[in-house]
């Protein structure tokens, strides 16, 4: 597999990550999951509506032979409810694995990167693979890494609102320090928002709103399937430096201008 | 006897399993986990763990979702 990513020891040939929430209906979101050709998508956990028992999972919209599953502790505020969440999700979907959310504040929805330290470490010492959502915080990250997350979510921009990388001098940063893989979580709007992520050096995009959201969320997805793909090749491919002036991409010999 | 069974006040046998709880709300178990009062009940052993009175018992299964969600206005 070429420029596969890898993740405590599982391997991705996509670096796509796509959500489950907000489509306008299963099928869409079928379609979109495979338009988009991620290999891992996260999934919430709550209680089972006990009123409309009977009615199909949202498992039997996903083809697990295919794609990962990625549970989130999405919604949780305090630690515990967190670590809570987690353990719920590794009994129903039997993996270890855990994007967790512990979040701060309802109207910006960032991270209470307190709390969500102290539910890694909880987390790690009973044997999660722990990929936590966090700001774009270099220091956060770093503290997240010693504690033995397996890889770190940097928001792009807050969730769901679709600004794009708010500040790339940060993730620079933060993937220039990380040992784990870093993987932008949130803020994407559009393509070129995918693409700017990879092409700093980001191991991997996130994102669901800006697909299932979108006008066609299964021609978004592939839109993003390419913006993932193009902005990885061009972080891999070194581009040139920025200058302020023109530099000629044509030789100055042989005008006919020039010279008799 | 009675328990609150996600969040809701319910009725139930005595000596009712979780197993017997699940079966009676015709839940799958391959996509549920459950939590009684606060401790994760692992599938194995759904039949063997009654649900003591006034038990809080938490059925949850995965649905659609990325990212976080407002509080939970309860």
């Amino acid at each position: 597999m070429i420029d596969a990513l890898t993740i405590a020891g599982r391997t991705f040939s996509s670096r796509l990550v796509v959500g489950t929430g907000k489509y306008p209906s299963h099928e869409v979101m079928q379609a979109a999951h495979l338009a988009s050709g991620t290999e891992m998508v996260t999934v919430a956990v709550r209680r089972v509506d006990l009123s409309a028992v009977g009615q199909a999972s949202l498992l039997s919209w996903i083809d697990r032979s295919k794609i990962f599953l990625l549970p989130n502790t999405a919604g949780c505020y305090t630690a515990d409810d967190a670590v809570r969440t987690a353990r719920l999700a590794q009994e129903a979907g039997l993996s270890n694995w855990i994007k967790l959310e512990v979040i701060g504040d309802e109207r910006t929805l960032f991270p209470d990167n307190e709390a969500l330290l102290v539910a890694t470490r909880e987390l790690v010492r009973e044997g999660f693979v722990v990929l936590p959502y966090t700001n774009d915080d270099p220091i956060a990250c770093r503290k997240l890494e010693d504690a033995g997350a397996a890889a770190v979510m940097p928001l792009g921009a807050p969730i769901g609102s679709g600004l794009g990388i708010q500040n790339p001098n940060n993730l620079l940063i933060i993937k220039e320090q990380a040992r784990i893989p870093v993987i932008v979580d949130a803020g994407v709007g559009t393509a070129s928002d995918a693409a700017v992520a990879m092409e700093l050096g980001a191991d991997a995009v996130l994102m669901n709103t800006a697909i299932a959201g979108a006008g066609d969320p299964v021609a978004m997805a592939e839109a993003m399937k390419h913006a993932v793909i193009a902005g990885r090749l061009a972080f891999k491919a070194g581009r040139i430096a920025r200058k302020r002036y023109a530099a000629a991409s044509s030789p100055v010999e042989g005008l006919i201008a020039r010279g008799r | 006897m009675r328990i609150l069974l996600n969040g809701d006040a319910r009725d139930i046998q005595p000596d009712t399993t979780v197993k017997a709880l699940l079966d009676s709300l015709g839940l799958d178990f391959r996509v549920v986990a459950v939590e009684v009062n606060r401790a994760i009940v692992k599938r194995d052993r759904y039949a063997a763990t009654a649900i003591p009175e006034g038990a809080e018992v938490e059925v949850v299964a995965f649905v659609g979702g990325g990212h976080a969600c407002r509080k939970l206005t309860s």
